[in-house]
């Protein structure tokens, strides 16, 4: 014990360079002669260095963080205004900001591909209303009809200075004199003008459901008799698929029949406010009252569609009871009722249309 | 602007631990760093931290006496900081390409490895001073490192003479050795 620390004093003496000749020669002479000190003396060294390095170190730093403080403190360091964390938070992540961006316009542009690939084109223009634009021709027609008119002293319900601009099919849904067509026949009408048997009546709206494709008209003419009662009913259930339908309607001055059937229970892209019905139709036979063989409406003819034959769309009747319920919440229309009863039932077709076609009107607007 | 011989008499002065050659060289080189630093996502301490450890590599290997310094004094103290930032930036997953703001570096792998060893060492005799415990290690930190001579030691910690201080210095140095020598070998391995 007393000769390691000896040893241990030894070895530091003489790595302090502080041992005089003579000690140093018994030192070496020792080293050589017992490998076990040497070994010690080496190891020892080795120690004692890192020690040295590990104070010298310590202590120099201590020095640098006082520097430090100095210079900071006298101002001949300055320590950089730190850039806003956004910025930095952007620099951090810069990269991965550009991959992320980069990945989501990959995808919204893939996205809005697929969407736009397998999307069908443009709903709007397949369709086509079947109001009918009635064309100059037949203006200075009207013109002409009126100025005999003029002469024979009948007052004449067309408006002077406007143009006669689109025409359709209405119908009665209450014998008083309401009638019910397409929205988008009158649309932007000015005056409205229905006529039957040749006979015109003025009309104003009284609703307009843009929604259901609706619009409910009353005859507001001195002129017009009320019907006692309708001689056909409402369906509300609609028709089933396969039912024989038929309908009236104006695509020319003249009052047309069409035959046909009910094709599918939805309507165009299957919207559930309509059905598919197989039927000649053209334009002016929008708003015409769909019939099936007991004359009962079950939809209100209404589109179209263009690119393919035999695809005409209606209504359904079941809109017709939902319109007038809306309308019914204002008290002035509380008296509107609806026939649910066809008194036609039953009979040959004809007779059946000459009962219903008193009711069924041409449709002209005026803008 | 320092010239070489001028650069040479403060690695001199460093490697003395001469506080005002290292009050020069931190002067004229910290703004340098720090730029560097706060450019490529680090804060000011991150600057502080990095400059210093320059400044140890610097000093130890000025002290080694072997160190030939082969260009400016300013290029080869921003490659080194530019390459522990480098580093550091890796081990913090902050960012693992270049740096911007490249200036002319000269190679500095040698000095960054020598540095990292004596690192390790510094933190296994930091870590074994820990272990020792009171009053070892204000012993041993008074005898060997702030190399008060025994008799003033004896007095101010308590012992009745050089001689008991001696023995128990003594026994803290075996202590210690043992402690160094066994976190070096668990390094090792």
């Amino acid at each position: 014990m007393m000769e390691d620390i000896q040893l241990s004093e030894a070895v530091e003496r003489f790595l302090q360079g502080q041992m005089d000749a003579e000690e140093l020669s018994r030192f070496e002479q020792l080293r050589k002669s017992n490998p076990e000190v040497d070994q010690f003396v080496v190891e020892h060294s080795i120690f004692l260095s890192q020690l040295n390095e590990f104070g010298e170190r310590k202590h120099f730093r201590s020095s640098l963080e006082e520097i430090h403080d100095n210079l900071l403190g006298n101002g001949t360091i300055k320590t950089f205004v730190p850039k806003t964390k956004v910025v930095d938070l952007f620099r951090k992540y810069r990269r991965v900001w550009a991959v992320a961006a980069s990945i989501a316009g990959i995808i919204a542009i893939t996205v809005s591909g697929l969407v736009a690939y397998f999307t069908p084109n443009l709903t709007k223009p397949q369709l086509e209303q079947l109001s009918r634009k009635v064309n100059i021709l037949e203006k200075q027609q009207n013109d002409l009809t009126n100025e005999v008119r003029d002469s024979s002293k009948v007052t004449s319900r067309v408006p002077v200075n406007e143009t006669f601009k689109f025409g359709g099919t209405g119908f009665l849904i209450d014998a008083k004199g309401y009638l019910v067509t397409n929205a988008h026949v009158i649309k932007g009408a000015k005056t409205i003008i229905v006529q039957s048997h040749g006979q015109e009546f003025k009309a104003s709206i009284v609703k307009i459901d843009a929604e259901r494709d609706l619009a409910i008209l009353k005859i507001d003419d001195n002129e017009f008799k009320p019907f006692a009662s309708l001689p056909y009913g409402f369906k509300k259930t609609g028709a089933d698929l396969g039912e024989q339908i038929f309908t009236l309607g104006f695509p020319r001055d003249e009052i047309v029949y069409g035959e046909g059937y009910m094709s599918a229970s939805t309507g165009y892209n299957g919207d559930t406010m309509s059905c598919q019905i197989a039927v000649a139709a053209n334009p002016g036979n929008s708003g015409g009252p769909v019939f099936n063989k007991n004359g009962e409406v079950v939809g209100i003819l209404s589109t179209r569609q263009l690119q393919a034959q035999g695809f005409v769309f209606a209504v359904t009747a079941k809109n017709i009871f939902k319109s007038l319920d809306e309308l019914k919440k204002d008290t002035t229309y509380q008296n509107i009722k609806i026939n649910t009863l066809s008194s036609v039932k039953g009979m040959e077709r004809p007779q059946q249309i000459k009962k219903i076609e008193d009711c069924v009107f041409l449709v002209k607007t005026y803008q | 602007m320092t010239t070489a011989s001028q650069e040479k008499e403060l690695l001199k002065g460093l490697a003395k631990s001469d506080k005002q050659a290292a009050e020069t060289i931190y002067k004229n080189n910290y703004n340098m760093v720090q730029a560097l630093i706060i450019n490529n996502n680090g804060s000011a301490d991150d600057a502080r931290d990095i400059f210093q450890e320059t400044m140890i590599v610097l000093y130890e290997k000025a002290k080694s006496g072997t160190f030939e310094l082969h260009c400016q004094l300013k290029t080869f103290i921003y490659s080194v900081s530019r390459r522990l930032w480098l580093k550091r930036l890796h081990q913090l997953q902050r960012y693992g390409g270049q740096l911007e703001n490249m200036e002319h570096t000269v190679p500095v792998e040698e000095e960054i490895e020598g540095h990292e060893q004596r690192n390790s060492q510094f933190q296994a005799m930091e870590k074994s001073m820990l272990n020792l415990g009171e009053p070892c290690k204000s012993l041993i930190e008074a005898y060997y490192l702030q190399k008060r001579n025994m008799t003033e030691i004896a007095g101010s910690f308590g012992y009745t003479n050089a001689d008991n201080a001696k023995n128990q210095k003594y026994k803290c140095l075996m202590r210690l050795k043992k402690l160094f020598f066994a976190q070096h070998k668990n390094k090792d391995q």
